[in-house]
């Protein structure tokens, strides 16, 4: 018990704290995964691989051609969001009248190729942006302002898209055809189209995230692999498709993610994670917010 | 059923592959054989629940318990492969059991379903680094060179050795994937595989036969990644395990072919060869190649040939298979979280 009282202190707030911060990205990331998955009913294996391509993309404007950041930032959301609705039309669109599991697999061979384009593109090496922000120190707590200006610019980005999926036209055509698709091309919706814009808001939702990960990690080809399995749990736990048990999930597993480091190393945060969201399978495998049938 | 004639092509192509070795003596002609039979068996395993629509990634986690759990055994308790082999098949057994049986229990399909398993190979991956006290972390792992007996500690030089070793754990493979073919289990896991609740009211046990073949595909799989952990000789987490060697098992098996025995087989040689030729012909350069030649083969062969290339070929020798097997008509069949 003495134990547990000890390390209840400022580090563990810190922790928190950093969770919360760190929930906000994820949050990003598993909106943009949960928006497709809710409208076209496809997993996008490849998802994280596309938000490394952001980060390149971002590396490259800020670092070689000299953009600044907030230039680089619109560019890069706009990038990924095209080539979130390529995927969509090379790829995901032949495929819609296919069992889900091939859909499936097919992000998954995007994924190989996305991860193997930036290997011969840009080569293994680690990757960063240069740019120091400087640490707020607050009492005995320290918050780095790259995570401070994730977690505003993800929470800007949630609100613009929950305001984009409520106030226009197009986003009512959105949750309608989430909640039913076969009965909206009966009225009068381009579901071709509806699918394409959302392949593009899900593309730019991780562009947004890249420009933000980018302020906080290295880009390597493998990047996705470090946060892209972490997206899809949120999502599974949040229940696919479920907006909200997916920004909860979120939080939930940063905060995890967050403890887990501050006792051990991080990857016992990412183990302990991924135990928590297996165990979380047998109790509510619907996911957190499903009703009980 | 087997008939005369293809079970007398099964005996001289056996026979053909057991003389090769000590016909043919090319040591890197043979280890690229060895790892082509290693790597086949593991994809047997895989498409053995694949071809049910039980599409799983965790098989990288499966693999990475056999490879590990038997070097750990060997290195830190010096038990003998012989016993860490079946230990480490245990081990895999029983996390197929304690993650398969709440999602067939609580009817976790589909995407579910692939996603818990993604889970499953990201804890092993995760695991298996964090641990790096013991094993090594990412910068891999080297079982000891034993001293003593070799064939104690299943350490061979030779590799004809390997390759008849090989040869032997793939036969047993296909033979296991025929077994299940000619089983009762295999009309059960189809008839889930179409609709899952008329398999249940049509009386089958559907956590129960599910659990059966994902158990067996588990155990085999961790028997893969022992053997290749005994032929190489060093493994790291992103070789044996993790969510890469999973979808690299799914790409393998659909190219091959999910419904025949051989497709797999025939989906490791492709996949190993155009490997080995990207590596020869381009050297350093081809890092990265490879892959992006299997993305986009991959992509390709889900939208135009989903039941990939042995699958494709037999079909247009025997159009009269098609009757029996209309649900492979429209390759992995899984209900849908809409249905």
């Amino acid at each position: 018990m003495q134990a547990f009282l000890d390390i209840f202190d400022v580090y563990l707030l810190e922790a928190v704290i950093n969770g919360i911060l760190l929930g906000g990205v994820l949050a990003l990331l598993a909106l943009g995964l949960n928006l497709i998955f809710g409208v076209i009913d496809v997993t996008w294996i490849c998802y994280a691989e596309l938000v490394m391509i952001g980060m390149y993309a971002m590396y490259f404007m800020v670092q070689y051609y000299g953009v600044s950041y907030f230039v680089a930032a619109p560019l890069t959301t706009v990038l990924v969001a095209m080539l979130g609705a390529a995927l969509h039309y090379l790829v995901i669109a032949p495929l819609l009248a296919a069992p889900p599991i091939n859909q499936l697999l097919a992000t998954g061979g995007v994924l190989f190729v996305l991860q193997s384009f930036a290997t011969v593109a840009f080569g293994i090496d680690f990757r960063n942006l240069g740019i120091r922000l400087p640490v707020l120190a607050f009492g005995e707590m320290h918050f780095s302002y790259a995570r401070l200006l994730s977690f505003l610019a993800a929470l800007v980005g949630m609100v613009v898209v929950y305001l984009f999926m409520t106030r226009t036209f197009t986003g009512t055509a959105i949750r309608a055809i989430s909640q039913d698709r076969q009965i909206m091309a009966l009225m009068g919706v381009d579901t071709r189209r509806i699918y394409l814009i959302t392949s593009a808001i899900g593309g730019a939702l991780a562009g947004l995230a890249a420009c933000l990960l980018v302020l906080q990690y290295d880009v390597h080809p493998f990047v996705g692999l470090s946060f892209g399995p972490i997206t899809f749990l949120i999502c599974v736990l949040g229940g696919l498709g479920n907006f909200i048990g997916g920004f909860i999930a979120a939080f939930v597993f940063a905060e995890i993610i967050s403890l887990g480091g501050l006792f051990s190393d991080l990857e016992w945060g990412y183990v302990l994670a991924f135990a928590f969201f297996i165990v979380m399978m047998f109790i509510r495998p619907a996911g957190l917010l499903a009703r009980r049938r | 059923m087997i008939g005369q004639g293809r079970l007398a092509a099964w005996g001289i192509g056996l026979a053909a592959l057991v003389a090769l070795p000590f016909v043919y003596r090319d040591p890197y002609h043979l280890h690229i054989l060895v790892l082509i039979l290693i790597w086949s068996f593991a994809y047997t395993s895989w498409s053995m629940m694949g071809r049910f629509g039980l599409v799983s990634l965790g098989h990288g986690g499966f693999m990475g318990i056999g490879a590990y759990v038997t070097a750990l055994l060997w290195n830190h308790l010096g038990w003998s492969p012989w016993i860490g082999i079946p230990v480490s098949m245990v081990a895999a057994g029983a996390l197929a059991l304690i993650v398969g049986y709440p999602c067939f229990r609580f009817r976790i399909t589909g995407h579910y379903f692939v996603l818990v398993t993604l889970a499953l190979s990201g804890i092993v991956l995760q695991v298996i680094t964090a641990t790096r006290d013991y094993t090594g972390g990412s910068l891999g792992y080297t079982p000891n060179r034993t001293a003593g007996n070799k064939l104690l500690a299943l350490q061979f030089d030779d590799k004809t050795t390997w390759y008849l070793i090989a040869l032997g754990v793939w036969l047993f493979g296909i033979v296991v994937w025929h077994w299940v073919d000619r089983s009762m289990a295999r009309y059960a896991l189809e008839a889930i595989s179409e609709d899952e609740d008329a398999a249940a009211a049509a009386g089958v046990d559907v956590t129960a036969e599910k659990l059966k073949i994902t158990l067996l595909s588990a155990v085999m799989t961790a028997l893969a990644g022992a053997i290749y952990c005994q032929y190489q000789m060093f493994i790291t987490p992103d070789t044996v395990s993790g969510i890469a060697v999973s979808l690299q098992m799914v790409f393998a098996a659909i190219v091959g072919g999910l419904f025949v025995s051989l497709g797999p087989t025939f989906g490791a040689v492709i996949t190993i060869m155009l490997a080995e030729t990207l590596r020869i012909g381009f050297g350093t350069k081809a890092v990265g190649w490879d892959n992006l030649v299997y993305g986009v083969l991959l992509v390709l062969f889900i939208i135009f040939l989903p039941k990939g290339i042995l699958g494709s070929v037999l079909d247009r020798l025997k159009p009269q298979r098609k009757v029996s097997r209309a649900h492979e008509q429209e390759a992995v069949q899984i209900a849908g979280p809409g249905t």
